[in-house]
């Protein structure tokens, strides 16, 4: 990472906020064939994600992000990184894998700011759901949070986008945490995650 | 316009004054201890009663001996609320009443008297920022020990009726605490005139140096120490006398009584002129704050559309320096607690930012920022989820 006094944020970022690529102009009639959005304005962050899909790979890719200098970057080297890309793969990545590109972002802006994998994703849902595909890759790139129970990060997200806003909440809905409980403190980072960027919607 | 580099964070800090900066540059010989009973140490406690006067002259304060230094505006805060702490655990009266909108200095001192097991009650604020006065007079009673309110807020500089909300306090037999660390040097302030008790400033508002503020304490009222050890301060608090600290802070203070009439004239018409620029450059912007009774330098403008910290950055990489209101560039992800209690909503108050004019500022800055809003603003648009 450059200084960070010279700038905030890595070169790379900087560059990204300043030139961000694939950015949606509605002059340019852009057509695609699936979208996600995700986010929280109560934290400041949403993004749009359009995709082209043609035989299960991404064509091309536009995005629209209200949100901070490392959420506009984050979600324009998304953009890059999956043009040409499968589904599937496109639907593992993870934020970290942005935040490495990136050359490292500040622990606070990282829940918020990369939040493209998760706009992605419901972009790409919303492909496999028109296409009769529904939840196909529901498993996919999924960690196991409970191993007594079997019960998955994805599965803490679907609880928390059910309604799911605190401990009891999660555990009425996916009875996790209720054998070892050795879970409860890696379930309960994740649900605070998520309750921050799904809460409001 | 040119590029230029343009400093719109005064009320972040303000930059050394020249002037001062010289005094204490040669001051820096006066190393004695002022608390020495020698010719050199009576000198530096002479030059520093000679600060006390020039402080206490600022705020209105007949008695020098009133006013104690302390490492500026955060201790001041914190030594009126540990007073109240053993005040109010030594039992009788232990309401305290503040409001949503204070320095995260009162509000987490005031949040340490909650968990103390002290009720203490935030109030509201309108739209505009300023205090409900009939929640006020419902708050206060006869089992209010304190009631501390800010005399002008650092965000959206609107300014409170210190005076009427004294009153109140006063009315019920409690102690009244301002903090006008954003008032002192940028408009009329009177100790006597507001009926405060206690008042805290701090030097690095008004073009003196960091770490050194004071504390104003109305002959009668209590104070406990939070640094114990020597007699310095009477006692209220010790540790050597920061020479160079105390004499830059009365330079300052002399400075800007002398020059406030001055200031709010000529810094108030760039702000005005900064905010119809604003107006003009970028639709649908709001300006935050009281219309009227706000500080002349301080100017709070939601951008719909756009995020504050990115904002921010652009404004950065063009050489202009101001904050958001916002909070999350300097590491919390909530919105700004002072633009959430005037109910602007997350969205507005995500996309706000603070310009704070100081005495340097000029027509040529002004005029810079406001060609550089625009495009900014329009840019972050086009790439926004948020429609507006
Ligand atoms: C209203 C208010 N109170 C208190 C403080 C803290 O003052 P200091 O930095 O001197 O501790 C500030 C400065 O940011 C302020 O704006
Ligand atoms: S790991 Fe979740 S209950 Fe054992």
């Amino acid at each position: 990472m450059s200084d960070a006094f010279a700038w905030l944020y890595s070169d790379v970022v900087k560059e990204h906020f300043t030139n961000p690529k694939n950015v949606f102009n509605p002059d340019e009639g852009f057509s695609h064939n699936a979208e996600g959005m995700t986010g929280n304005i109560k934290c400041g962050d949403q993004m749009l994600f359009m995709l082209r899909v043609e035989g299960d790979v991404i064509q091309d890719v536009r995005w629209k992000t209200y949100g901070c200098a490392s959420a506009i970057a984050s979600t324009s080297m998304l953009s890059e990184v999956v043009k040409g890309m499968a589904i599937k793969q496109a639907y593992n990545i993870k934020p970290n894998d942005i935040v490495a590109k990136l050359g490292g972002l500040p622990d606070n802006k990282i829940h918020c700011s990369v939040l493209g994998d998760k706009a992605l994703r419901a972009a790409i849902d919303d492909y496999l759901s028109k296409n009769g595909r529904s939840g196909e890759f529901r498993n996919e790139g999924a960690r196991i949070i409970c191993t007594c129970l079997n019960i998955s990060d994805r599965d803490i997200e679907d609880a928390v986008k059910g309604g799911a806003r605190d401990w009891n909440g999660l555990q009425e809905r996916t009875k996790i945490g209720t054998v070892c409980g050795g879970c409860k403190e890696a379930a309960e980072e994740l649900l605070h995650e998520y309750v921050h960027i799904f809460g409001d919607a | 316009m040119e590029r230029r580099f343009v400093y719109m964070d005064y009320n972040a800090t303000t930059p050394l004054r020249p002037e001062v900066k010289a005094q204490m540059i040669e001051d820096l010989e006066l190393y004695a201890n002022a608390s020495s009973l020698h010719e050199a140490g009576r000198r530096a406690r002479s030059r520093i009663e000679r600060s006390r006067s020039a402080v206490a002259e600022l705020i209105g304060a007949k008695d020098p001996e009133r006013v104690i230094f302390t490492s500026g505006g955060s201790e001041s805060n914190n030594t009126v609320f540990a007073t109240m702490f053993h005040l109010g655990r030594t039992g009788g009266r232990k309401g305290i009443v503040t409001t949503k909108i204070e320095h995260p200095c009162v509000l987490n001192a005031a949040k340490w008297l909650a968990e103390e097991g002290f009720p203490v009650t935030f109030l509201d604020v309108d739209e505009y920022g300023v205090v409900d006065m009939d929640q006020l007079k419902q708050a206060v009673g006869p089992e209010t020990l304190l009631v501390s309110v800010m005399a002008a807020n650092n965000e959206i500089g609107t300014v409170q009726d210190i005076k009427a909300i004294a009153a109140v306090a006063k009315a019920a037999g409690a102690y009244m605490h301002s903090d006008a660390t954003q008032s002192v040097g940028k408009i009329p302030v009177s100790v006597d005139d507001w009926g405060v008790d206690y008042m805290t400033m701090s030097c690095h508002k008004l073009y003196g140096p960091k770490g050194i503020g004071g504390l104003y304490v109305r002959e009668g009222c209590p104070l406990e120490p939070l640094i114990r050890g020597g007699h310095q301060e009477h006692g209220f608090r010790a540790g050597t006398y920061n020479n160079q600290g105390i004499l830059g802070f009365g330079l300052a203070a002399e400075l800007a009584k002398t020059e406030l009439e001055g200031y709010v004239e000529r810094v108030g018409g760039l702000r005005r002129r900064l905010r119809d620029g604003i107006l003009a450059a970028v639709p649908k912007c709001r300006v935050n704050g009281h219309p009227e009774r706000v500080l002349p330098n301080t100017l709070n403008v939601s951008f719909p559309g756009a995020e504050g910290e990115a904002i921010l950055l652009s404004l950065d990489l063009e050489g202009i320096r101001v904050s958001t209101g916002s909070a999350c560039a300097s590491g919390s992800l909530d919105p700004s607690h002072v633009l959430m209690a005037t109910g602007v909503g997350p969205e507005l108050a995500h996309g706000s930012i603070r310009f704070s004019l100081g005495r340097d500022s000029t027509e040529e800055d002004v005029d810079y920022v406001v060609s550089r809003i625009g495009p900014i603003i329009a840019r972050l648009r086009s790439m926004s989820t948020v429609s507006y």
